[in-house]
């Protein structure tokens, strides 16, 4: 789960990590407040759940409270296309208001789960402000690497260690020492899978501040913290993602026509890599997971009919805990309310087949069964390649 | 001989008096499995369609004779539960449960190191030797006795190539689902190692994903050590970049963990890469006719 920056400092802050005097604004009047509150140099973060955004203008130093006002105006109205949010950008809904910091030296450090070793490892570079990737490519050497053992967790001489090889001196190595050690209690009580800050630097006063920081908590813990919740900001997100995620779905957004639902995520990854083998664009992955409901089998029908791309609807549901009289019901629910005319094919295996296949064959859907996974997506891409066909001549 | 589990298991369900938990313990018993009781915390003493249950897995062991439990618990409690067979005994834990936290499973992960008993999973299909034992949730009738070790990432992409396999008579020694979660216990390494000493396993079909790089490093693994043939499907050859697809193990990560690379280094390392979902058991015949 992702939250914004300005979330994500409001938790720094509260493990004792100081970061730049902010204010999180909506609004154009609520931007030129904060910018007035401030009395001078401010920068404008947009707040949005992805990186890059300084190179698409989405990072704004401002002078006076009026041209914060034309910044904020700009930002507001736009979707902020960076290279990390793909090709339709992300909603500006609220932007950060931030004091500038004078900065002596950067740095880069963050918590998140090796999995080479199952351990959560500590990274620092003395390469703040860039893509660690690439300093982890170009200069390898610039990078220090600390893997957690869970029992001990980062004891003084771990974080000291870490801070001499920063090059850290005097006063500044105590309270360097005190922030590894609190990012580690943020990681673990909140259950981070990532937690970044870049770049963390000293100041021209000699302060260690947080200047930007990103949080991922672990979708898996989200059930012991019910705070987490109203955090979530729905303009970042894809609608029909939200609407998944209630039903317990596991649902991406793709670019194509051809609709899938399919129960098991390795499954369904295949089935998107067969229809594409045959030429067809898949317009989801859509996971339905092992043992779902009638009730839930409808729900996914329903989110991927939505996409109003669809032109065809592949169901891929190998049995096991499955029923597939169940699936049948659950599609046929589905478009009971709606006039739907478009081809669909399902592959089905498991627990009830016969009693599947009569209940569709009977239902007055545009339906085609077929036993395997190779001839349902010939089926289907055919099928919405003929429609096509027809829609254009 | 096969891996891991055989007739002579004897198994105890986790979790046995949730709903899960019975509906695959009574799966499992069908097909054969030696499943002697279950543990549910308040309601030992009972019994739950003849199976008895225990307050406690040492109870359970104690009473038994278990060495393997098959871990049914939800999420909140499952690492818990791992933890409890680690130390009551347990040799062999398979863990079905999906959803266990990153920070729970690191601590699982680090206690193991200390302890002789072999995990399986979390978040997996469970274990399977055809015609002798089921610790899992797989249908076990599209399985078919026979020489080909099956590991896998994956639940129902694993049915998918086992169907394929046995339509093709292609029997299976033992299948073993390593989950699709970023933290599991026994890897694909450790599974190759067994299937490479097991005398009824003559060859091995790998089924990976996106994320991570076991492959990879099992990869340079089987290219070193490994004296049978190998083939291989990697799903996610299509996934978008940086998405969790599904399983919380699925995920690119700044341009690592794609499938295109796995699928590069497997094919180097000698093994047989299936281009397709549907071509897994022609992607294993090829294997089995280059190494003879």
């Amino acid at each position: 789960m992702n939250i914004h920056e300005y979330q994500a400092k409001e938790i720094l802050k509260s493990y004792g990590i100081r970061v730049p005097g902010g204010r999180m604004v909506k609004t154009v009047r609520q931007t030129e407040k904060a910018v007035e509150e401030f009395g001078r140099l401010c920068v404008l973060k947009a707040q949005i759940y992805a990186g890059g955004r300084g190179k698409a203008g989405g990072v704004k130093t401002v002078q006076s409270a009026g041209q914060a006002c034309d910044v904020a105006k700009e930002l507001l109205k736009k979707r902020l296309i960076t290279i990390q949010t793909g090709s339709r950008g992300l909603a500006v809904k609220r932007i950060l208001v931030e004091e500038t910091i004078d900065i002596e030296k950067e740095f880069y450090l963050s918590i998140t789960l090796d999995r080479r070793t199952s351990r959560y490892c500590l990274i620092a570079s003395v390469q703040g402000g860039m893509d660690i990737e690439e300093v982890a490519h170009v200069s390898p050497e610039k990078i220090h690497t600390l893997y957690i053992d869970p029992f001990i967790g980062v004891r003084s001489y771990h974080a000291r260690r870490i801070t001499m090889a920063l090059g850290l001196k005097s006063k500044i190595v105590k309270d360097c020492v005190k922030l590894i050690q609190n990012l580690y209690k943020v990681a673990l009580e909140k259950d981070c899978s990532l937690i970044e800050i870049n770049p963390l630097v000293i100041s021209k006063a000699g302060e260690l501040i947080a200047m930007d920081c990103k949080i991922n908590f672990d979708d898996n813990a989200l059930f012991r913290h019910p705070e987490y919740e109203k955090m979530i900001d729905v303009s970042q997100l894809d609608t029909l993602e939200i609407q998944a995620k209630k039903f317990d779905l596991a649902y991406i957004k793709l670019n194509g026509n051809i609709g899938c639902m399919v129960n098991g995520a390795g499954l369904a990854m295949a089935t998107l890599d067969v229809l594409k083998e045959y030429g067809g664009e898949p317009a989801n992955f859509l996971d339905v997971g092992g043992g779902a409901s009638r009730e839930k089998v409808a729900e996914a029908f329903k989110i991927i009919l939505k996409d109003r791309n669809i032109k065809g609807i592949f169901v891929n549901i190998f049995g096991g805990i499955m029923r597939c009289d169940i699936i049948a019901q659950g599609i046929i629910d589905a478009t009971e309310d709606i006039a739907f005319n478009l081809p669909i094919v399902v592959r089905m295996d498991g627990s009830r087949l016969a009693e599947g296949k009569r209940l569709l064959s009977q239902s007055g859907l545009n339906v085609e069964t077929v036993d395997n996974l190779g001839d349902g997506a010939a089926k289907i891409v055919q099928m919405v390649a003929k429609k096509r066909k027809v829609i254009a001549n | 001989m096969a891996i891991l589990i055989n007739s002579a298991s004897k198994i105890i369900v986790q979790g046995i008096t949730g709903k899960s938990g019975l509906l695959h313990a009574l799966q499992c018993r069908d097909y054969g499995s030696n499943i002697a009781g279950g543990v549910t915390p308040g309601k030992g003493g009972t019994a739950i369609d003849g199976f008895p249950v225990f307050d406690t897995l040492d109870e359970a062991v104690c009473a038994t004779q278990a060495t393997v439990s098959m871990i049914l618990v939800p999420a909140p409690w499952a690492a818990d539960a791992i933890l409890e067979a680690a130390d009551g005994g347990i040799e062999l834990a398979v863990c079905i449960t999906e959803g266990i936290p990153i920070r729970d499973m690191v601590v699982v992960k680090r206690y193991l190191q200390d302890s002789k008993m072999n995990l399986i999973g979390p978040n997996c299909p469970g274990v399977i030797t055809p015609g002798e034992c089921e610790v899992g949730i797989m249908p076990g009738a599209i399985h078919k006795k026979g020489n080909i070790g099956v590991v896998s990432r994956s639940g129902t992409l694993t049915y998918e190539a086992v169907k394929q396999l046995t339509e093709s008579g292609l029997g299976q020694s033992t299948c073993v689902g390593i989950g699709g979660d970023p933290i599991i216990g026994m890897s694909f390494i450790d599974v190759l190692k067994l299937f490479n000493e097991d005398t009824e396993t003559k060859a091995v079909f790998m089924i990976g994903e996106i994320g991570g790089d076991a492959e990879e490093i099992a990869a340079e693994w089987i290219k070193e050590n490994m004296r049978k043939p190998v083939a291989a499907f990697i799903a996610g050859l299509t996934a978008p970049p940086g998405k969790r697809m599904g399983h919380a193990g699925a995920i690119t990560t700044g341009g690592k963990g794609r499938a295109a690379d796995k699928i590069g280094i497997l094919t180097e390392c000698g093994v047989t890469v299936a281009k397709s979902p549907t071509k897994i058991a022609e992607a294993m015949k090829q294997a089995l006719n280059i190494q003879s």
